[in-house]
């Protein structure tokens, strides 16, 4: 008898995507993967899981992964010893410091970190390298929020719980395509909507998927979020419908905001005037806002990503300030986080604008912080924020960079400025995953390979301030370590060792809510000091909790600011009065459209984890445009033809969406394609480099550009099992595919040239089978490799381009029939089709399949009766012999 | 009473025309069927497979003795018409006999051509054309171990592929740059010689027969540009012409073959002529298909019905070695016509169609034949296929599942 075979336990563990943080159970299968399923114990999402999340298990490969560290020699990368690539780095920084002082290097980081991680790089560069030049791709996702909330609340708090979202009676969406980008936390406050009949308002210059459920849908003017929350804040003083007692108790600057609201915004009229939107629709916004109590403002990166995205956050929190509805179960503005530890970045304070722990550049912090630390040379004063931060490197007063877990070459703003400016560097390192991304093509000098997720172990934070454990479920492969390992390392090498003791990961976390609660007493929002003496068992068990954990307080409602207490020097809530909202760069006859970027609903960030899912890359394959109608007209633009986008900054190809959902005058683009994925859609390069004053957040959303048409005679799609090079003119976008990769193409070149190219793409053994229809400009091939399928490439005219799904089916199957091996090149799938079998009479096309039938199912027992039912034999009588072979063979079969 | 009806030739399109007239009006005619070979009628098209022993002779006969009686038909077999009187409408056997008619049918088929060039006389120099061909090879070939095949037509191949299978080491040579060159482009032709070759015959092309050569039999073949290539049995499979010397006589009009209008009568009243024999339009066909409609469509003129034969849309549809063959119409593509090609040397399959005004004028198909009558259909209609033109060539069920209900019939 066989044992039973023994399956390992599910591991907790967190998703490594949005900020919703939700709760995944990862089980190994033992080879190298695992089955994922959502955590119902988790408060994020209750065993919910999105179609990113749900899809991690096709994510795990190893294909694209880097295994160990390398070095570059002689301008090539060769693989290296962590010794050699670890004194590169110390020494590198080290000798970097001492010629040119701590400011001429600088740490690049990621919401994709752990807190950990975070934790010790800021530790190493703010105690004891000495510069604060440590910022972080969180700059280009929720600065604005951290402004705003610092301006308002004197800290970065967000005030409420997801339980808010179950418990309002109204649920505004601000630049938020939460049905995509959160969407666990969407389906949350649909159920709000269709249980407790909660109304759903969505003020988008787009209509997204999330505005489909919206009871209200304001598409709003680029830019002019604040002009619709000034005319709201006008609208609750006029109406007598602020909550003056908590005005008076807990805020300053009503007046002022008010003033300026009413410069902004005046009235219906005005508002509906300057944010675009139909007076009715602003009024019945107006309305159902002052009269709905339990109301909870959400907002995302429509309102983050802008040169005013602090004045927007701001403006918002007005009205919730106003109305005294902030901080109560139902009430509240909310920061949606796009990433899986934005939050625990902010926490920890790895950001040029923060130095540790919800502390700042103040004498008192640098001086607590030091102590506590222990620290040889401690920063003085902020850092270079992200955008200032590639500039500072373009210019040369940046020297040494090093990155971890993101891939700014793609996702900066004017990103081709910053892929050149990376190969100014004297030391560029890369900390990352993967072996190759537009970042480490610039011009890396270190590649040190860091733990993925399923084998990181640490703490996340999510939007709502809960920390989960990120739990390894995996083993680390060939030579990758995690990089709080890798930055302690380092930290050591360069003669620190005494305050970067840590072995393991709950050490860090110790040592970070340690200083949370560090001489804190109530002054800071951000305090886990309950959490400073966990054991390494009790780090490993830790439940998802919420912060603030305080020495000795209850653990009741985890929201702030209901008892009007903020961490502003007078203790009370400072209401802002916004600049003059518009955006930064005005259009042009140039560049006469707006350009908006964001997510869509299957990838993620420029698609190192995400692309590796066939699932995921079925959804929307190529890089893309959306387009009014009346623009796409305007411009000759055809529905999925193609354009190229324009803008000061850079250029452009991708496909045209066009859609009744697409503001005039502005397009949106996606942000996730690389020059990893698409051959010409790195939309970075396109966004603006103009950021908000406060919180140095770029532009993302409202660059000016032009759209063209770009014809393509030609459009198909290539298959293959490894990686294919195509000639430079060629438009291209990968995505994933079940054992393989999938190649969605564009070209002028003629269907005979592809042929050429075609004989030898897949390996000169392949026997090749060809569709050639040269008069409709269609040439299909397909390449065999011991009868299985190694490739294969169609091509055809644009306007009946060739798809591609029943050819991926039966790429990815591991046997290919004949019949299915005939029909491989029609592009179409043969299922529900009849297969008749190889043709025995040929004068009636009858197929060996059809005879078998016949015989088996007994309507015929001998060659004179196949004749009678099937008519096969009965003309020319060619195949009598066959027949009579097959009477034979069927009889055979049956005693056996 | 019933009208005597003889029928000249016991082939093939001769019982295709019996079995019609006997279903649709059996006892009108008082049929006398006259057949030279000394055997009841068979299936030609099996030949190969009876050299190659795949058949016994018996199972390619076509109806029995009985079947004879039972439906009232006269069979004298073994017995050569030498002369027609179409005033007294009588016709003179060899025997001396005659027999009377009111309508006569010439279904004489054709016979081998035999080339003008030295040595053809050779006692080993056999040609391929009925059962009497295949008792002399079978004969020769129980004392010879080579043979020669001349003719890379069908029936040279035909010929060829039953002597390999019974062990015999075989060579083909053809007066052509390729193989069935009536039959199949170049491609195909290409693709043939290599499906061939894989059997283990050895195929010559651009070979033009100079001599047989021997001393009492035959020993080679010798070409014009002076190979010389062994072989003690020698198959003489080179064409063939119609059998129209008995209508000759007659004064009947013969050019290719005995000349027929549409209703397959002659110049002379009464008198017809179907099968291999005869020449519609210009056009001698060398196939059975045309031969079953021409019997068809005299059978329903001889019932009283107005059938016209309009000629065949020439479609090859066989094997040939093994492999399935298949073509119709411009299968080379003349000018101005558009070609679609799928080609899977892995399955051994190659087809292409020919296009013309958005018709299928042409096809021809190697290795998977399972769609030619669909396009041979589809080229006699005379349909648009532009609907389907993407899928055409995957066969007719995938073609049509993408078309509107109405239009898929």
């Amino acid at each position: 008898m066989n044992a039973p075979a023994q399956h390992p336990p599910a591991v907790r563990t967190t998703c490594p995507y949005c900020g919703v943080g939700c709760g995944v159970l990862a089980k190994p299968d033992g080879r190298g993967g695992a089955i994922i399923a959502g955590d119902s114990d988790h408060p994020a999402n209750f065993g919910r899981l999105c179609s990113k999340g749900s899809a991690l298990g096709e994510t795990l490969g190893l294909g694209t992964r880097l295994l160990h560290p390398m070095l570059r020699d002689n301008g090539v990368m060769v693989r290296a010893s962590w010794d050699r690539a670890l004194d590169a780095v110390a020494g590198g920084f080290a000798k970097t410091i001492a010629q040119h002082g701590p400011d001429s290097v600088a740490f690049y980081l990621s919401g994709q970190l752990l807190t950990e991680d975070y934790y010790v790089a800021n530790k190493l560069m703010k105690g004891f390298i000495g510069t604060a030049n440590v910022d972080t791709n969180s700059r280009l996702c929720m600065a604005s929020s951290v402004a705003g909330h610092r301006r308002v609340f004197g800290a970065d708090t967000v005030p409420g719980t997801y339980a808010d979202l179950d418990s309002a009676d109204l649920i505004i969406l601000v630049g938020s395509n939460a049905a995509w980008c959160h969407p666990v936390l969407y389906q949350r406050m649909i159920a709000n909507k269709r249980e407790r009949g909660a109304r759903l308002i969505v003020i988008d210059p787009r209509r997204t998927a999330t505005a489909e459920e919206a009871d209200l849908f304001l598409p709003v003017a680029p830019g002019m979020d604040t002009a619709l929350f000034c005319g709201l804040l006008v609208h609750l003083a006029d109406t007598l419908a602020m909550d003056y007692a908590y005005i008076d108790a807990h805020t300053t600057g009503l007046p002022d905001a008010l003033a300026r609201a009413r410069e902004i915004a005046p009235d219906v009229m005005a508002t509906a005037a300057a944010t675009g939107l139909a007076p009715a629709d602003v009024a019945r916004f107006f309305a159902l806002f002052t009269a709905t109590e339990k109301t909870v403002t959400c907002f995302s990166q429509g309102v983050n990503q802008s040169a005013q995205g602090t004045d927007k956050v701001t403006s918002i929190v007005n009205c919730h300030l106003a109305t005294g509805r902030i901080g109560k179960p139902g009430r509240g503005p909310f920061s949606l986080t796009g990433q899986p530890n934005a939050m625990g970045g902010r926490e920890v304070g790895g950001l040029a604008n923060q130095l540790a722990a919800h502390m700042n550049f103040t004498s008192g912090d640098i001086d607590r912080v030091g102590r506590f630390w222990n620290a040889s040379r401690m920063a003085q004063r902020e850092g270079l924020k992200a955008v200032q931060m590639f500039d500072a490197i373009s210019g040369g007063e940046i020297k040494a960079l090093w990155v971890m877990a993101t891939n700014p070459a793609v996702s900066l703003p004017n990103a081709g400025f910053v892929r050149e400016a990376l190969g100014q560097l004297d030391l560029l390192v890369i900390s990352d995953n993967v072996a190759s991304n537009d970042t480490i093509t610039a011009n890396a000098h270190v590649l040190l390979s860091a733990a993925a997720w399923g084998e990181k172990d640490g703490t996340v934070t999510n939007s709502e301030r809960r920390i989960s454990r990120q739990r390894p479920f995996l083993a680390m492969p060939g030579e990758a370590k995690p990089d709080w390992w890798i930055v302690t390392q380092v930290a050591r090498r360069m003669g620190f060792a005494e305050a970067f003791g840590f072995n393991q990961p709950a050490d860090v976390f110790r040592e970070h809510a340690e200083l949370s609660a560090f001489e804190n007493n109530g002054t800071r929002d951000f305090d886990i000091g309950a959490l400073a003496t966990l054991s390494g068992d009790e780090f490993n068990a830790l439940d998802p909790m919420q912060w603030p954990a305080r020495v000795g307080a209850p653990k009741a409602d985890t929201r702030f600011f209901a008892d009007g207490k903020f961490y502003t020097p007078d203790g009370k809530a400072k209401m802002i009065a916004p600049a003059m909202p518009k955006p930064h760069a005005a259009v042009s006859d140039e560049f006469p459209l707006r350009l908006n970027t964001g997510r869509i609903r299957d990838q993620w960030h420029t698609m190192t984890r995400t692309g590796l899912s066939p699932r995921l890359g079925a959804h929307l394959p190529e890089p893309f445009v959306e387009v009014h109608p009346d623009d796409a007209q305007g411009a000759g633009l055809r529905h999925h033809g193609f354009a190229r986008v324009a803008t000061p900054y850079g250029a452009c190809v991708l496909k045209v969406v066009v859609s009744e959902g697409q503001l005039r005058g502005s397009l949106f683009a996606p942000i996730h394609w690389s020059g990893e994925t698409a051959s010409s859609g790195r939309i970075g390069e396109l966004v603006g480099p103009g950021t908000d004053p406060f919180s140095g957040q770029p532009e993302a959303k409202a660059t000016p550009a032009s759209i063209t048409v770009v014809e393509f005679n030609f459009r198909g799609f290539a298959l293959s099992r490894g990686r294919l090079a195509l000639p430079a003119q060629t438009w291209w976008a990968r995505a994933a595919i079940k054992a393989g990769e999938g190649l969605l193409l564009a070209t002028n070149d003629a269907p005979s040239l592809w042929r050429e190219r075609a004989a030898v793409l897949f390996g000169s053994d392949a026997e090749i089978a060809e569709y050639i229809d040269e008069p409709r400009g269609s040439y299909r091939m397909a390449a065999f490799v011991e009868g299985r399928l190694a490739g294969c490439l169609f091509i055809g005219p644009a306007e009946a381009a060739p798809q591609w799904d029943a050819v991926k089916l039966l790429f990815e199957a591991e046997h290919m029939g004949a019949a299915q091996r005939r029909a491989v090149l029609s592009g179409k799938s043969t299922d529900g089709l009849a297969d008749p079998g190889p043709v025995i009479c040929a004068c009636f096309g009858i197929g060996l399949n059809v005879i078998r039938t016949a015989l088996a199912d007994g309507v015929a027992g001998n060659v004179e009766e196949i004749g009678k039912s099937l008519r096969a034999g009965t003309n020319c009588g060619s195949c009598l012999p066959e027949l009579k072979r097959i009477v034979a063979d069927g009889r055979i079969a049956q005693t056996v | 009473m019933s009208e005597p009806l003889v029928i000249i030739g016991n082939g093939m399109a001769t019982m295709r025309l019996v079995e019609e007239l006997s279903q649709r009006a059996l006892g009108r005619y008082a049929i006398a069927v006259i057949g030279e070979e000394p055997r009841l009628a068979y299936n030609r098209v099996l030949l190969s497979s009876v050299l190659a022993k795949e058949v016994s002779r018996g199972d390619v006969e076509l109806r029995s003795q009985a079947w004879y009686r039972a439906h009232g038909v006269s069979l004298i077999y073994g017995q050569r018409v030498t002369a027609i009187d179409a005033d007294t409408r009588r016709v003179k056997l060899a025997n001396g006999g005659t027999l009377p008619f009111n309508k006569l049918v010439l279904a004489t088929g054709s016979k081998p051509i035999r080339l003008n060039v030295p040595g053809m006389d050779l006692p080993g120099v056999l040609t391929f054309r009925d059962l009497g061909d295949v008792d002399s090879i079978e004969k020769a070939a129980l004392r010879n171990r080579k043979a020669v095949v001349i003719g890379g037509g069908l029936l040279g191949l035909e010929a060829a592929y039953g002597l390999a299978k019974v062990g015999l080491q075989v060579s083909v040579i053809h007066l052509m740059d390729r193989l069935m060159e009536r039959q199949l482009d170049a491609r195909g032709s290409a693709m043939l010689k290599a499906a061939v070759e894989a059997k283990g015959i050895a195929v010559y092309l651009n070979a033009e027969t100079a001599a047989i050569k021997g001393a009492q039999r035959a020993q080679s073949v010798v070409l014009k540009d002076g190979r010389e290539i062994g072989g003690d049995l020698v198959v003489v499979a080179a064409g063939i012409r119609a059998n129209a010397d008995l209508a000759q006589g007659a004064g009947l009009d013969v050019g290719r073959g005995i000349v027929v209008d549409d209703h397959m009568q002659t110049g002379k009243a009464n008198i017809y002529s179907i099968g291999e024999c005869a020449e519609h339009r210009g056009l001698c066909y060398g196939l059975v298909e045309p031969a079953y409609e021409q019997a068809r469509v005299l059978a329903l003129h001889l019932c009283g019905s107005d059938a016209r034969y309009d000629g065949s849309v020439l479609a090859t549809n066989l094997k040939v070695s093994g492999v399935s063959v298949f073509s119709a119409g411009d299968f080379i593509g003349a000018a101005g016509t558009e070609q679609i090609v799928l080609s899977d040397p892995g399955l051994g399959s190659y087809k292409k169609l020919v296009i013309a005004q958005g018709r299928l004028v042409g096809a021809v198909l190697f290795g998977d034949t399972a769609d030619g009558l669909w396009y041979l259909e589809l080229i006699r209609s005379g349909a648009s296929i532009d609907a389907i033109r993407g899928d055409l060539m995957f066969g007719r069920a995938l073609a049509e599942r993408a078309l509107p209900k109405d239009l898929a019939a």
